[in-house]
């Protein structure tokens, strides 16, 4: 039988290589990639806990975190193209403008 | 029986999806990547009894997310590999270990909370879909609606900021072609 242990356990492996993907990519479409499976780790644990302890308030947290990453999405890839239109690039490291 | 082969079968594909994703040098393949990955996590949320949840993870991330990125890298180069030079090793590597005691604690954190009880308790008898339609919209009214509302201000800040640039792209074209 899968027990919760299980769930938490592959929330944890995929939060980790979401959290990889952040510090290791310096493309910014790929950290916005690496966002998107850090949500995705998070909502399962969240429909994983509300199954086994009968609560349903895990089910609507992972709702309203699928419709915060939809409109990031939206915001986030309209300034990623107007950033691209300006400096021909979509690199981290053509955001360090203001290094001292 | 099924539910441990589904779970298993189920965590061996995302986990080598999201690896290509994080690990792949070219965009394109680590955005089919991830969609692949998206489709399989709404397994997850069907042998979990979360019917809804499901459902909104294949229409919303695969459907929606997925296609608007599919769009957007039509703005960018793709078919070049990525090009990434990865300096700061020492600050690379704290981070990772932070991220690694922090990813414990909080996956640790069931075994001292053993006592919690449900405040909204799955319904017997009604469906899924039913019982988390019922609570959103009396319990969770107020938080849909701003939903709504952040959904509707993102909607215009995508079209605003994409659309206003290539309304003057084109405006440049017309007076060029006037010039000539």
């Amino acid at each position: 039988m899968i027990g919760l242990e299980h769930y938490l356990v592959l929330t944890g492996i995929l939060f980790s290589i979401g959290i990889v993907g952040v510090i290791r990519r310096t493309n910014l479409l790929m950290l916005f990639f690496s966002t998107e499976i850090l949500l995705n780790a998070v909502n399962i644990g969240f429909a994983a806990v509300s199954k086994y302890y009968g609560d349903l308030n895990g089910q609507i947290f992972s709702f309203f975190i699928i419709a915060i990453a939809a409109s990031e999405v939206a915001v986030g890839l309209g300034l990623l193209v107007l950033w691209y239109k300006k400096e021909g690039t979509i690199d981290l490291t053509s955001l360090q403008m203001m290094k001292g | 029986m099924y539910e441990i082969i589904a779970f298993y079968t189920f965590s061996a594909l995302v986990i080598g999806l999201f690896g290509i994703v994080v690990l792949s040098k070219n965009a394109l393949y680590s955005m089919t990547a991830l969609a692949g990955g998206m489709v399989f996590i709404s397994g997850f949320f069907f042998i979990l009894d979360a019917e809804f949840l499901g459902v909104v993870q294949i229409v919303v991330y695969t459907g929606a997310i997925m296609a608007l990125y599919a769009f957007g890298m039509m703005f960018f180069d793709t078919t070049r590999d990525v090009k990434e030079d990865i300096r700061c090793k020492k600050i690379f590597y704290t981070l990772s270990i932070l991220s690694a005691v922090l990813v414990l604690i909080v996956l640790s954190a069931p075994i001292f909370s053993a006592n919690i009880e449900a405040i909204y308790p799955t319904l017997e008898g009604v469906g899924n879909v039913q019982t988390i339609g019922l609570l959103l919209f009396t319990k969770y009214l107020v938080a849909f609606e701003l939903a709504a509302i952040m959904l509707l201000v993102a909607m215009i800040a995508g079209i605003v900021l994409v659309g206003k640039k290539l309304d003057a792209q084109s405006d440049d074209l017309e007076v060029a072609k006037e010039l000539k």
